[in-house]
């Protein structure tokens, strides 16, 4: 990596990724996309039916923010899910098979690609509401700050969801009660078919806790180590002074969902993005220059997340359908 | 001519109140705008301005006075100009052309329950105190409180106003800022916020001000909390309580006056209860805040105010699923929850001197409902009638007619009767709103028809 020129002093300087760290984000980002594709050709074979989001040319944002916290933090998004899921190590077996809605599912097939949950890797969901995730995640925080703890509580959302109203009514709780969350606005440019110009009054989103008092920053969230460095700085704020704000401008390269001919944009606007802008490439290609590993170790990565990515899907086809009675398990839990 | 100073109504449900201070003398001027007494309602404790100008003529009712009626006079005011002995000399002047109390006439004040059967799963109630709905609801969360540290209260001035209703008085000052949290009038946010605590294990209470506007949360009601233990196979669930005061209240119209009974009990994942004794509020707010689900306490402001004998022990549960007999009786069963028990037992008594013996069953919970109690019932009685406050259009009347067709069809004897609110939005105008809000006579006329007396 090219050493740069520090723009003030923060914990990011001292924890420069070194060989090992900077491999581990080019296959935790290569595992989510191949994951992804293996997902979006089972959707298309019938396997995964309902709604299904892919998160594919988003990988180096939650790859550079999972790499700024520790496993005691917690993590809550939307419903495109699976690359949190897979970069909060949840098992991808686990992830697939609930795709497919299998007993083998991490929600036993109950919850689908969109609400899946794992208590042991604090990865609270998978939220099917646009917007709903918020102030559950500012609540996520609630509950640190009660226990005296000194965890943060990363809420992600997307562009389309930072007009919805309680975004705001979180805004202003994290900051009346210094909660230590960091608002993550995943910006892929539309909110379903409709670009963010045509949603939103203003695009500059990490503006919008300026009323509130809430720091933010604009971040590249097509290089995963720029998204590392202004996640350990937003880490640093949220535990002593409370919430910000990281706006990560990325792209998505596939559809809104599995069905979405995703017509409302060129497609040369999509090319020039995976050729110029994408963030697993440009990885491999810092590590190249930088001598971090030969072609060969990057080919070996591919093949191991491929490896993966095949055998979740063959876990997620063989593994049956719930029982029957599964139906009205988990409506309540029983009394003690 | 004298001015009677009335005793008004501070709120929409007092009816009485207490002189705890007069602040003006006989013989001092008044003028407009000036304190003139102090008035305690169960509530809170407010100053009364005067409106009038003159002198204080006289005093007509001394401070310390309890129960002092509203739009009962209070004082005299000569007016300038006019004689202040022969104003104080003269008795009151009728009261202004006011019309009749805005108050409402409430159910029995305080709950008659003697007769009530003791079933198998009934705690004991132990050694008991006459206290309020409200104040058993607060040593309900106060004992919980202290029980785990994980129960913390949030809602709309919870905390330093001690509660929009006085519900959660003194708890601030027990368990601090930390477990006592105001917060901002942001329902959507709030709901949310303590149902993402309750997913990290913390045991929120949640008190709406009112449920009425409940209706800003219940996306994060009824998709986040009460749906994500299923989402999750189990991993994790919310155990939470949403409370306040439910149903009309008095004059607020109808953006303010609505059951949510029927809306909320609708939904698997969730629980709700809606008490009506004194004893039922604290013991099923234990069990709300024990319970490891997200249960939904309907309270009522009209009984908030009521009393009753609650069991002093800090181990009196009631039990979230269980109706209770309230009066046995043989003729005909009647099931209410809520306000409308007070009622149902007011139309068992007037269908006592008609010779009809009502048994009115409370039935606590909504959901889960009792069925298994009140089928028992109907094998005995064979005709019922079901009474709550809200819309009949898919109401818990409906849902329990259609039960008893399920299951003990063959011993009814009359098609199932409902009592309900009129099916229209709750109008202001006094005569209107009692014209819309299910009454006793509504319950002694359905009673009759089921038993073909009519």
């Amino acid at each position: 990596m090219a050493p740069q020129p520090p723009k003030k002093k923060s914990k990011a300087d001292d924890v420069v990724p070194n060989s090992g760290d900077l491999l581990k984000y080019y296959r935790d980002m290569l595992l989510i996309r191949r994951f992804e594709e293996k997902a979006g050709q089972m959707y298309g074979m019938g396997l995964i039916g309902g709604f299904c989001h892919l998160y594919i040319g988003q990988e180096a944002v939650v790859v550079g923010m999972q790499s700024a916290i520790t496993p005691q933090d917690s993590v809550i998004t939307s419903y495109r899910d699976h690359g949190h899921m897979l970069a909060c190590g949840m098992d991808p077996g686990g992830v697939m098979a609930e795709l497919t809605g299998r007993i083998g599912g991490l929600s036993k097939g109950k919850g689908g690609s969109m609400h899946m949950f794992s208590k042991e890797k604090n990865f609270y969901g998978g939220h099917g509401i646009v917007g709903a995730q918020v102030p559950l995640g500012t609540g996520l925080a609630f509950a640190y700050k009660y226990r005296g703890l000194q965890n943060v509580s990363l809420t992600y959302m997307g562009d389309g969801a930072v007009n919805q109203g309680q975004v705001y009514e979180s805004f202003n709780m994290a900051q009346l009660w210094k909660l230590p969350v960091i608002f993550i606005i995943e910006n892929n440019r539309y909110g379903m078919g409709t670009s963010i110009e045509r949603a939103s009054s203003t695009t500059d989103f990490f503006h919008r806790g300026a009323a509130h008092g809430i720091p933010g920053e604009a971040v590249d969230g097509m290089d995963v180590l720029a998204v590392r460095e202004a996640g350990i700085r937003a880490v640093e704020h949220a535990r002593t002074k409370g919430p910000i704000i990281l706006e990560m401008q990325t792209y998505r390269y596939r559809g809104h969902s599995m069905s979405d001919p995703a017509k409302y944009r060129q497609k040369e606007e999509v090319e020039k993005m995976r050729t110029q802008r994408d963030p697993i490439e440009n990885l491999a290609k810092v590590i190249l220059e930088a001598k971090h590993a030969d072609e060969a170790k990057l080919k070996e990565i591919d093949r191991e997340v491929k490896d993966i990515a095949s055998r979740a899907a063959e876990f997620a086809q063989n593994s049956p359908e719930p029982p029957v009675e599964e139906l009205y398990t988990d409506v309540l839990v029983e009394a003690r | 001519m004298p001015i009677n100073v009335l005793m008004p109504a501070l709120s929409p449900t007092m009816t009485e109140g207490k002189i705890a201070r007069w602040l003006k003398a006989e013989g001092d001027q008044v003028k407009s705008g000036q304190v003139l007494c102090e008035i305690e309602t169960d509530k809170a404790t407010m100053e009364v301005e005067a409106v009038d100008e003159g002198t204080l003529a006289k005093i007509l009712v001394p401070e310390g006075t309890e129960n002092v009626k509203v739009n009962e006079p209070i004082a005299i005011i000569a007016a300038d100009g006019e004689s202040v002995s022969a104003a104080a000399s003269g008795a009151p002047a009728a009261a202004k052309a006011a019309p009749a109390a805005a108050a409402p006439v409430a159910a029995p004040a305080v709950h008659a329950s003697p007769a009530a059967v003791q079933s198998a799963d009934e705690p004991d109630m132990g050694e008991t105190k006459v206290m309020t709905v409200r104040e058993a609801l607060r040593d309900g969360m106060a004992e919980e409180m202290r029980r785990d540290e994980a129960v913390f209260l949030m809602g709309e001035e919870v905390a330093e106003y001690q509660g929009a209703y006085k519900v959660s008085q003194n708890l601030l000052q027990e368990f601090g800022p930390r477990r006592v949290v105001d917060t901002p009038i942001t329902e959507q946010g709030f709901a949310g916020l303590a149902v993402g605590a309750g997913f990290m294990g913390l045991k929120p209470i949640v008190e709406f001000m009112t449920w009425n506007f409940s209706m800003q949360a219940i996306d994060q009601i009824i998709n986040s909390a009460a749906k994500t233990l299923y989402m999750s196979g189990g991993q994790m669930g919310c155990p939470i309580v949403f409370r306040g005061p439910n149903g009309a209240a008095s004059r607020v119209a109808a953006q303010h006056s609505q059951c949510y009974a029927s809306w909320y009990a609708h939904c698997p994942g969730l629980k709700v209860v809606s008490p009506w004794s004194a004893a039922d509020a604290k013991g099923l707010i234990k069990a709300a805040i024990r319970d490891p689900n997200p249960v939904l306490i309907l309270e009522n402001e009209i009984l908030y105010g009521t009393s009753g004998p609650v069991p002093v022990s800090a181990d009196y549960v009631v039990p979230i699923g269980k109706a209770k007999i309230v009066r046995p009786g043989k003729d005909v069963t009647i099931t209410a929850f809520s306000i409308m028990v007070g009622k149902a037992l007011a139309a068992a008594e007037e269908l006592a001197k008609q010779g009809i013996d009502a048994e009115v069953i409370d039935l606590r919970s909504i959901r889960p409902l009792d069925t298994e109690t009140i089928v028992n019932s109907v094998k005995k009685t064979n005709r019922l009638v079901s009474c709550e406050e809200g819309w009949p259009f898919s109401g818990i009347g409906s849902e329990i007619g259609m039960r008893m067709m399920e299951e003990c069809f063959d011993w009814l004897d009359a098609p199932v009767k409902r009592v309900h609110g009129l099916d229209i939005p709750l109008p202001y105008a006094a005569n209107l709103e009692k014209l819309a809000l299910p009454q006793a006579e509504w319950i002694v006329d359905a009673a009759k028809s089921v038993l073909y007396r009519n």
